[in-house]
């Protein structure tokens, strides 16, 4: 195995001195795209460009390529915009945007900047779940020395270019994360999603044209900028640019974030998260989150980390967030558990989720307290199916996909737990 | 316009709308429970998912905006998947208590899931429960039921204007309820009734009282003020069981005020008059009508004979029909009676009144959204005319800027641009400000008396002259204090120049249901019918006070709560020789001054019209049979005519009467709408001598709450209790509770010349200095004059 390439994107500052401060990051070649926008005040629809061609896609899970993303705000349209920027990160099995913010927090911040000169938005916010004190800390020393060296603010560098920014830290619900909720929470309400569409390029935050992107999108975005379009796309592969971070949790024996190319066999990631714990076999992966389907070790052995790969593969890269497990693992109990956050974090405003979850929580509890029937089986499967595509936001189809391709690829082990009311993992763990 | 097809039927519709809009317009069912034509779009029920061509999911069809070439399927095997996927979610959760739900027959959730619901359940979980609460004591909740669809939320958000219930908690645990512990206060809250699609929140004086296929259902049009909503009767048997809107776009779109809704909780009350009621030596009996009615023909006939016709006096409810209107001032006019009036709560007659006006608003109802600058003079719209305040408050969601001056800081469910709240002593010197503000060479100043003529603009007044200036459509409502204001001549003098200054025209808020009606059925004393002229003109409401008559005929008042000299009309009505009653409901106070009591049928048991303030004659047939012996006003009348043989009196039918006057009208050419700048201005000098410019001493403040407007409504229970009928006592400002080291644990005693009263009372913060403020409140002086306060040490 060739030596995989890692940390050359987000993480690059990993591995220096005080790697989340300014003068760490600026001697990296921090804040020079920004600089050099100000001072040449690029055509925002170079920069777009520039995106395109990189095939930067959303880091948040769902994939969308974000040039096209940011081409869709009108950006000549008058009165207020914002940028906004998701670091809600509550994905069960994501850590990733967690230490952006710790280790590199200026490149997100440098991201954001310039994704409101591209969209002429003079305010941002970053999103971050209730419980990131530590990264809010480390996001908040960053924008002050932003700040203080004069790259946020008002005509920032003598450019006429105006741009601030705010941390903001949510109360920590899942559903906050998905986009339009986390606008309703930033304006103060219930984090609730709205109905799309409109989107909000059109209509987002207090009703103004709005961009919203994960962290890692934007933190993807000055490198590009300063390296080339073509230098990302040949990081990863076609219409996959980049290196991409993977949160890797579970039985392995050195969990953490890896951030390597995109299209990078799984086998060598697990290889470099140091193989399966205590030898063991591997049984299943969930490869981007615990919304997506799960694979079992067969496939995933099988199958590069890409969007594209895992797509073909029946399941998909989401946020990368790679849950491993091994031979100990009872899937009845994993999904029992992946379905019971579901029904807790579904925000109720929509029926097939607010009824659907729970329904789907409880009969496979009782699988796993060994009271299932049989025909459960084809219910969950049925339940899931009508949940799917038919709700508001994605929630629905978080809670329904791990359902179905649980059953699919594990059924006999659903149907010895019922049949037996035990699991067929002996000392699971 | 852009082509689609639903089921394959060509559809030429507006692009932007939504499938739903345009599947009910060509009377294609999709079902729905969150979705409501007047409230914001949701979209989280999803029961109207339905199929569209290319569409690789089912679309909901209230959120999805049509398209060109767009084909949309309602029927197919896909939509009856999801719809009734849909349903099965809903149901799970839902209790199945259809016997004993009050929804149960009319339940949006039950029919929809008679055509898609399952036989049997797959769902063998525990169903969710929740706790219900106490909202008051117009709503009844059985949250169990509720089904999530924000109907209620959306319509306080977006209608009510003041959210008091809300979705708290999340997922299945979700529930709706008020957010601070409270009740629902809002005057139109009743509507969430309607709104909500299962038996979550019911109608709690209906509750258990008929199921929806018993009853039937019967149009009236709503008797307590001038938007004349109309209703819905559900009657069973002979009882109006409840009240709900009948969708009238014009009027009042698909919604109620309360007070319509829950008034006929009185129809039942113990206080109904069922048979004749006769006094004989100062003992009540109850006789048959031909003996009733042949006491009140002679001893009016003695009257009149021996002292005059003037001797007569008529106060009438401004809420009586046109055709009730009309046949008193026929009938007393025949008699050469010209003292009749309707204006019972005004006491500044000296500016008279122009008549015909056939509406008292410049536009119709829905008209009003579309203006931009609003004044409202004395007005607290929103619990005086609920319905008329709403479509102001669309105006506001447009973009109006609305200015108020009042005496009282009153709580609007809008943005108010500018607040003047001024000594109420003080109304006409604040509009001579904006006036002056606005013109200071105004002709108008030249008939002002001298306190107006030399008042200069404060930065206030400046500010809503200015903002009344900017404005392309300024409409001013002159409000029911502001017409019953001591002043009232001269407010709606500066009004007109307000309004001629700014392109803006005028709207009067008169009280009652009627009474643009009565003013074109000629029950006031200066005018006769359809603006006729009188050979000499009878006396107005106070002054057949202030000159207490030998008779009175009383239509439809309770004297000490409708008549602005509460105690003085009393005493009138106690010295006179002879009172007959109409009423539909008897009070001790009435048995003590009345002779002859009629028992007049209630606004559900009659037939009529009534003229709302847009001038629309809006009539009604009557929905049940009177009760027990209780006759149709207008056919007591008709008889009490024929007693006195006066002509044409030969009516059949009340539409008779009302096309009688319809022609006068239409031959009269009555005007359309008074124009600004007709006012006689003759009289505005005089009002110098009545004005006190010390504004020294304390001024009493009344207003009709809104749950006291009419003795229908104050026989409602359930309107009794409600949070806005306890505005109503003795209320002091800050300043006079500390001024007079009021004891808050005593009453105090109120003093008018000889009436006083002792009541307890509160400090209220909205009230400017020198203020007692009362309401619902019998028994004292003038409404708007000097009063005086005491609290006696207490034995
Ligand atoms: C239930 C739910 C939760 C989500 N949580 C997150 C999250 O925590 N972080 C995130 O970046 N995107 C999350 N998303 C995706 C966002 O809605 C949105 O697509 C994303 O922020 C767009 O950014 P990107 O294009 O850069 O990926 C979530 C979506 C759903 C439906
Ligand atoms: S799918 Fe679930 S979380 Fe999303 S809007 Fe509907 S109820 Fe809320
Ligand atoms: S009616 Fe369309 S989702 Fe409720």
């Amino acid at each position: 195995m060739t030596a995989i390439p890692t940390n050359q994107v987000c993480f690059r500052t990993l591995g220096h001195d005080a790697p989340s401060s300014l003068a760490t990051y600026e001697s990296l070649g921090g804040y020079q795209v920004w600089r050099r926008i100000l001072k040449e005040k690029t055509p925002p629809e170079e920069i777009v460009e520039v995106l395109k061609l990189s095939m930067l896609r959303g880091r948040g899970g769902a994939g969308f390529p974000t040039g096209l993303k940011w081409s869709f705000v009108p950006r000549t349209s008058p009165g207020q915009k914002y940028v906004v920027c998701n670091s809600d990160e509550s994905e069960p099995g994501t850590f990733k945007d967690r230490d952006i913010m710790r280790y590199n927090p200026h490149q997100m911040i440098e991201g954001m900047a310039i994704a409101g000169y591209v969209m002429g938005a003079t305010v941002g916010y970053n999103y971050m779940r209730g419980e990131f004190i530590e990264p809010f800390e480390s996001c908040e020393r960053a924008l002050k020395d932003a700040r203080e060296s004069g790259l946020l603010g008002d005509n920032i560098l003598g450019s006429g270019i105006d741009f601030d920014m705010h941390n903001h830290l949510g109360a920590g619900a899942y559903i906050c994360g998905e986009e339009t909720a986390l606008l309703e929470s930033l304006e103060g309400k219930k984090g609730m999603p709205r109905f799309k569409p409109p989107f909000p390029a059109n209509y987002g935050l207090y009703g103004r044209p709005t961009n919203v992107n994960n962290t890692e999108s934007y933190a993807s975005v000055p490198i590009i900028l300063e390296k080339g379009g073509q230098w990302f796309l040949d990081l990863g592969k076609p219409n996959n640019g980049g290196m991409k971070i993977f949160s890797v949790s579970g039985h392995v024996n050195k969990p953490g974030n890896y951030e390597v190319p995109l299209g990078t066999p799984f086998k060598d990631l697990l290889a470099m998260a140091g193989g399966v714990r205590d030898g063991n076999r591997l049984k299943a992966v969930i490869p981007g989150g615990s919304s997506v389907p799960v694979l079992p070790a067969d496939i995933i052995l099988k199958t590069d980390m890409d969007y594209d790969s895992l797509d073909k593969a029946g399941s998909m890269l989401g946020a990368g967030s790679v849950i491993v497990m091994d031979e100990t693992t009872c899937m009845v109990k994993v999904l029992a558990r992946i379905a019971h956050f579901y029904f807790e974090e579904s925000c109720g405003q929509c029926t097939p989720c607010r009824e659907g979850t729970g329904w789907l929580s409880r009969v496979i509890h009782r699988i796993e307290a060994g009271e299932g029937k049989l025909e459960y089986l084809d219910l969950l499967g049925d339940v899931s199916n009508k949940i799917m595509g038919r709700t508001i936001c994605a929630l629905g189809d978080a809670a329904a996909m791990p359902v179905i391709s649980f059953i699919k690829h594990f059924r006999e082990e659903f149907a010895y737990h019922i049949e037996h009311k035990k699991c067929l993992v002996e000392n699971r763990s | 316009m852009i082509n689609i097809e639903i089921d394959g039927k060509k559809l030429s519709v507006e692009p932007g709308e939504m499938i739903i809009e345009v599947a009910d317009k060509a009377g294609i069912a999709i079902p729905r429970f969150c979705y409501h034509k007047k409230l914001s779009i949701a979209a989280n029920c999803r029961m109207c998912l339905v199929e569209v061509e290319n569409a690789p999911k089912p679309l909901p069809a209230c959120a999805t905006p049509v398209g060109e070439g767009m084909k949309v399927y309602t029927q197919s095997e896909k939509t009856i998947e999801a719809q009734k996927s849909v349903m099965e979610f809903l149901l799970i959760n839902h209790p199945l208590d259809c016997p004993i739900c009050d929804q149960g027959g009319e339940c949006e959730l039950q029919d929809v899931a008679m055509g898609y619901g399952e036989g049997v359940s797959r769902f063998t979980e525990g169903k969710r429960t929740v706790k219900d609460k106490d909202i008051g004591p117009l709503i009844a909740t059985e949250l169990t039921r509720c089904i999530h669809c924000t109907r209620c939320v959306r319509f306080g958000e977006e209608v009510a204007g003041i959210q008091e219930l809300g979705a708290v908690q999340r997922g299945e645990h979700m529930k709706i309820a008020t957010y601070i512990e409270g009740s629902v206060d809002s005057e139109l809250s009743g509507n969430v009734i309607d709104l909500c699609p299962v038996g979550a929140l019911t109608s709690k004086p209906f509750r258990f009282s008929a199921r929806a296929w018993e009853m039937q259902q019967r149009p009236t049009i709503a008797p307590h003020d001038g938007v004349g909503s109309h209703l819905y009767l559900h009657v069973m048997g002979n009882q109006v069981k409840r009240v709900v809107p009948r969708e009238a776009e014009a009027i009042n779109e698909t919604w109620i005020a309360d007070r319509d809704r829950y008034s006929y909780e009185s129809l039942h009350h113990a206080d109904r008059v069922t048979k004749p009621l006769v006094k004989q030596e100062g003992v009540w009996k109850e006789t048959d009508w031909s003996q009733a009615l042949e006491v009140v023909a002679k001893q009016l006939n003695i009257i009149a004979k021996n002292d005059g016709a003037d001797q007569i006096g008529c106060l009438a409810s401004p809420s009586a029909t046109l055709e009730e209107h009309y046949l008193l001032q026929k009938w007393l006019r025949a008699l050469g009676c010209q003292n009749i009036d309707h204006r019972l709560r005004k006491t500044d007659f000296r500016v008279k009144e122009q008549a015909p006006q056939s509406a008292a608003l410049p536009c119709e109802f829905t008209d009003v959204e579309y203006y931009d600058r609003f004044l409202l003079i004395g007005s607290y719209l929103r619990k005086d005319i609920p319905m008329l305040n709403h479509r102001v408050r669309k105006a506001v969601m447009l973009g109006a800027e609305v200015s108020v001056l009042n005496p009282v800081d009153y709580d609007f469910n809008f943005d108010v641009a500018h607040a003047l709240i001024s000594d109420v002593r003080l109304l006409s010197t604040q509009l001579a400000g904006i006036l002056k503000a606005l013109s200071a060479n105004a002709p108008l100043f030249s008939t002002l008396p001298d306190y107006l003529r030399q008042v200069s603009p404060d930065p206030a007044q400046q500010a809503v002259a200015d903002s009344l200036k900017a404005g392309e459509k300024v409409m001013l409502f002159l409000g029911s204090l502001a017409l019953h204001h001591p002043e009232a001549g001269l407010l709606k003098a500066l009004a007109e120049g307000i309004a001629k200054e700014t392109s803006g025209e005028l709207a009067f808020l008169h009280e009652g249901a009627n009474a643009v009606g009565a003013r074109l059925a000629g029950a006031m004393p200066h005018v006769g019918a359809a603006g006729s002229a009188l050979p000499t003109p009878g006396l107005d409401a106070a002054a057949m006070t202030h000159a207490p008559r030998k008779a009175y005929v009383l239509h439809q008042i309770e004297p000490e709560w409708d008549c602005a000299y509460s105690a003085q009309t009393l005493q009138a009505l106690e010295q006179a020789e002879f009172v007959v009653a109409l009423n539909t409901f008897q009070s001790d106070t009435m048995l003590d001054y009345a002779d002859v009591i009629l028992p007049a049928a209630a606004f559900t048991e009659t037939s009529g019209t009534y003229v709302n303030l847009a001038g629309h004659w809006q009539s009604f047939e009557g929905a049940v049979v009177p009760q027990g012996e209780a006759r149709p006003a207008w056919k007591i009348l008709r008889v009490l005519a024929n007693l006195h043989d006066v002509e044409g009196f030969d009516y059949t039918a009340s539409t008779e009467v009302r096309d009688e006057l319809k022609q006068q009208v239409e031959e009269s050419a009555a005007q359309s709408h008074e124009v600004a700048g007709q006012t006689d201005t003759s009289s505005l000098k005089s009002y110098s001598a009545s004005r006190d410019n010390t504004q020294q001493g304390l001024v009493r403040l009344t207003e009709t709450p809104l749950y006291r407007t009419d003795a229908f409504v104050r026989r409602s229970p359930a309107l009794q209790q409600t949070t806005d009928n306890q505005r109503t006592g003795v209320r002091v400002s800050r300043q006079v509770a500390e001024q007079y080291k009021l004891d808050p644990a005593h009453p105090v005693t109120l003093q008018q010349g000889d009436y006083s009263v002792s009541l307890p009372w509160q400090v209220d913060e909205a009230l400017p200095g020198n203020h007692v403020w009362t309401a619902g409140v019998a028994g004292l002086g003038a409404p708007f004059g000097a009063i005086e306060l005491t609290q006696g040490k207490v034995s």
